[in-house]
């Protein structure tokens, strides 16, 4: 500019020369522009595509997991075979047999016999003693019962099964598959609601498998997790953010505190197994170990979240306590404690949230285990529900990943039911002051 | 007596404690006219009877489950004959398990000899000895310091101010659990991965270049040495690490930019939940989604281009983790760049800056340290994310940096060493707490440095 004077050019004609090197510039600038503004709609496209994804390959690889396929037997309860002594240990698998073969009068030879007793599934039996030990006087009559098909049958009518295959590399032989048409024909075969999947616990038998073994294995466990987390948190909330005095102790266990919400959650998992299984001796599988472990882990989450629910009191309220002759003590427990309460409880439901959908420390003190029963108590062997699914994830059957894909979808419904709750519980109780 | 019924007992005694000390209170606090002379109200009274009642019992009680089982083992193991006592350790282990495993009623293999027989024995009433006393100890304790406490009762005791020590006490307890969580971990992979040292040299360990932790079974086993060379699993976990972050990074930034700068507030208020639901995902899931979906997705490209992908590729794994990572770069980008005065950017504006220059030019420089430490928070999580690396990485330690094939991680090693029944003498499950020991440092030093220059930047303006 002050070369531009010295020069001796005049201020017209200065001005006119940045206003052309503006304009030469600008459409480059302007482009540069909308194609700066571009990525950055591309990136929150692509996370919004990924997210859609992730929900649809899911869900549609998962909802049909809630249905199952029945097939109808018309069971003859023959009171010779059901003798009233061992009811409990008759052969209700031969009734079974006896009532296919009746179906099926022109199958003959024992391997034709066999690929059709394959069609039912073998919990079969089980459901029908179970309906004999409830109902003895049905002894003598033909009744007509829905049995479980055979996972082969069932990915079979959901379309999972590719006819066109070659008889070899199908699990379902042609035979099979015309006697299932000839099922569909008389309609005694038809999918009903499943609610084995969701009252039963782990099978080797994807139709018999279900995910309630894995809900009770979590309950127990996030029970022990809340029940040392919560007022553990909160104590250490209260101390440090009421109480402490700045010094470097208390510098080490806000440093301690913050480390440790970001250590990998498995090294928690390898802590699990050195102190509780091995040095303590605590039970291999069990939701007391689990929750223990989970604690440790929740703990920096909600010690952090309830500190900031603490600070979120304004110092008003301490000072209008402490000038009406409260102690310290009472001034927390009565007044700042209440106030509080919320955010700590948001924070809390947050660190279970994340705590229920944790995998690997568990995997660490053997709640990988294969365990049908329904846990009853903290020191049961039990599963929990991600770990249930790491396991079906790794089952070859077919008709596994569908029931992997709706376990998912059950874990993610509570975890959007937990984080809903966090969100209303912080509407509701949120305070301007 | 199980502990159950111990506990209730000890906490129906406490409260019968609150009661007693509350009434003795009334009763020596008021004077023959009818005054109040106490020095606290009522309830503390009954609370410092109730806490000195409880807390010892259950202190006692909690200390006897932790040191009895080795307390007995010992004495059990000391009355053992000569010729067993000298075995070596591992096998005089194997006794004691033996031993344990018939006072448990399990089922246990082969012969039971005459002496481990009266040893299980013996162990039987040890125990049961150890919880009479232990019941008889824990109720004595807590009438104990009922009573004491009782009688210490006067107008004059300081009842408020004692009860608030202990709480205090409590409180300062409780915040101290992360040291000792801290201690712990610390000293749980440090002893095994000692151990682990003492077996394999910890220069092989760190410099080696063939992973393969296979022990023999038998002496005689054909290629059953072992190989701990870790190289081949921190390459792989860098390489993973290294793919999330470039899925993971630019993705975060560009959303938080755009979300900060360009979006309106409605666009803000539906897209930024949306953004988080990815963090609350569990990894389990984003596993399923790698290797269910992503990998054979992959797979199937490369052959259609024509490379050679394997079924479990280092792409897939990596992918899907920085797809799990773009909300916790995003939403820390985020409060940088909201940090960054509005001044400066009105100052770029006031000189005809574009608003993708002034971004470019002014906001994320001034940003960048906060956003460098969060990308370091991000890689710490990278190289610590377990569940989908498991399921979606190979096992084979591979020394590439081929995206396309198959690499372990440290993680997927630590699960695979130590899911299932394990013995802890083998260097094969050791390895594993070696390489958690690894894990914790590396990411500790990560977040440290990370947490620093993170807090240091987020205070420059303010």
């Amino acid at each position: 500019m002050n070369n531009s004077h010295q020069n001796g050019i005049s201020p017209d004609r200065k001005e006119e020369r940045t206003l052309d090197i503006v304009h030469r510039g600008l459409s480059r600038r302007y482009r540069a522009e909308r194609r700066f503004r571009f990525y950055g709609i591309v990136a929150i496209v692509v996370s919004m595509i990924f997210l859609s994804l992730l929900f649809i390959s899911i869900f549609g690889k998962g909802y049909s997991a809630f249905l199952q396929t029945f097939v109808k037997l018309d069971v003859f309860l023959d009171p010779e075979i059901l003798d009233q002594q061992s009811l409990a240990t008759a052969d209700y698998q031969g009734l079974i047999k006896k009532s296919l073969r009746g179906m099926f009068p022109d199958v003959t030879g024992r391997k034709d016999k066999r690929l059709l007793y394959r069609i039912v599934s073998s919990g079969a039996s089980f459901q029908l003693r179970d309906l004999v030990l409830t109902q003895p006087d049905v002894i003598g009559q033909t009744l007509p019962v829905w049995v479980p098909a055979d996972d082969d049958v069932d990915m079979l009518m959901k379309g999972h099964v590719d006819r066109q295959v070659a008889e070899g590399e199908r699990r379902l032989k042609d035979k099979q598959l015309a006697w299932i048409d000839q099922l569909i024909a008389d309609g005694k075969i038809q999918k009903q609601f499943n609610t084995t999947f969701f009252s039963s616990g782990d099978s080797r038998e994807p139709e018999l498998a279900g995910i309630w073994g894995a809900a009770a294995g979590s309950f127990f466990t996030l029970i022990v997790t809340l029940l040392l987390s919560f007022p553990i948190g909160v104590a250490a909330a209260v101390y440090l953010e009421e109480f402490a005095p700045k010094n470097r102790w208390t510098d080490l266990i806000e440093v301690n505190i913050n480390n440790l919400a970001a250590v990998p959650s498995i090294v928690f998992g390898l802590l699990g197994l050195a102190v509780f299984l091995n040095f303590f001796g605590l039970p291999r599988s069990a939701p007391v170990v689990g929750g223990l472990v989970l604690t440790l882990m929740t703990l920096p989450v909600i010690i952090i979240a309830s500190r900031s629910a603490l600070t979120a009191v304004p110092p008003s309220i301490r000072e209008a306590a402490l000038g009406v002759g409260a102690s310290k003590m009472q001034m927390v427990a009565h007044h700042v404690l209440p106030l509080a309460l919320p955010g700590m409880l948001t924070g809390t439901i947050i660190g279970m949230a994340r705590a229920l959908g944790e995998t690997a420390p568990l995997l660490m003190i053997g709640m990988v285990a294969f365990i049908v029963d329904i846990p009853t108590g903290f020191t049961d062997p039990a599963t929990a529900l991600p770990v249930q699914i790491y396991l079906w994830a790794d089952s070859p059957e077919r008709a596994f990943v569908e029931r992997t894909s709706a376990a998912i979808i059950v874990l993610l419904a509570f975890l959007i039911a937990m984080n809903a709750a966090a969100v209303i519980l912080r509407k509701r109780y949120e305070r301007r002051w | 007596m199980s502990p159950t019924i111990l506990i209730t007992i000890l906490l129906a005694l406490s409260t019968l404690g609150y009661y007693i000390g509350r009434r003795r209170a009334l009763v020596v606090g008021h004077d023959s006219a009818g005054n109040n002379n106490l020095h606290s109200r009522p309830i503390y009274y009954g609370s410092l009877t109730a806490l000195w009642c409880g807390i010892p019992a259950l202190l006692l009680f909690g200390f006897w489950l932790v040191f009895e089982s080795t307390f007995i083992t010992h004495l059990v193991v000391s009355d053992l004959p000569e010729a067993m006592q000298k075995l070596p350790t591992a096998e005089l282990n194997l006794l004691v398990n033996k031993i344990k495993n018939l006072v448990d009623g399990n089922i246990v293999a082969g012969a039971v000899e005459a002496e481990i027989q009266a040893a299980a024995d013996q162990y039987r009433n040890l125990q049961a000895t150890s919880h009479a006393a232990l019941v008889v100890a824990a109720i004595s304790v807590a009438i104990l310091g009922l009573v004491v406490v009782r009688a210490k009762i006067t107008p004059l005791l300081r009842a408020r101010n004692r009860v608030e020590q202990i709480i205090q006490y409590m409180l300062i307890g409780c915040s101290t659990i992360a040291i000792f969580t801290t201690i712990g971990i610390v000293l749980s992979v440090l002893f095994e991965s000692i151990r682990f040292f003492n077996a394999v040299p910890i220069s092989e360990f760190l410099f080696g270049l063939e992973w393969s932790p296979q022990m023999a079974i038998r002496e005689d086993q054909v290629g059953s040495s072992g190989a701990f060379g870790a190289i081949p699993v921190f390459i792989g976990t860098l390489l993973i690490s290294a793919i999330a972050m470039c899925v993971a990074v630019p993705t975060g930034l560009m959303s938080a930019i755009y979300l900060s700068e360009y979006a309106n507030k409605t666009f803000r208020a539906v897209a930024k939940p949306l953004i988080e639901i990815l963090a609350g995902i569990p990894t389990v899931v984003y596993g399923f989604f790698a290797a269910l979906t992503v990998a054979p997705f992959i797979r199937d490209t490369g052959d259609l281009l024509g490379l050679g992908v394997s079924s479990e590729s280092a792409l897939a794994a990596g992918a899907v983790m920085g797809i799990m990572i773009i909300p916790f770069v995003s939403s820390l980008s985020d409060d940088f760049i909201n940090a960054v005065p509005q001044a400066l950017r009105d100052g770029a504006y006031s000189l005809g800056a574009t608003k993708s220059e002034t971004i470019k030019k002014i906001i994320l420089p001034a940003a960048l340290p906060g956003i460098v430490g969060g990308v370091l928070l991000a890689v710490s999580r990278a190289i610590g994310e377990t569940m989908i690396v498991v399921m979606a990485a190979g096992l084979a330690a591979n020394l590439t940096l081929n995206p396309l094939e198959a690499v372990t991680t440290v993680t997927v090693q630590i699960v695979t060493l130590l899911v299932g029944d394990q013995e802890f003498d083998s260097p094969k499950t050791l390895a594993a707490f070696a390489l958690g020991l690894l894990l914790f440092v590396v990411t500790l030093l990560l977040n440290i440095i990370a947490l620093k220059v993170v807090r240091k930047y987020r205070e420059q303006y303010e």
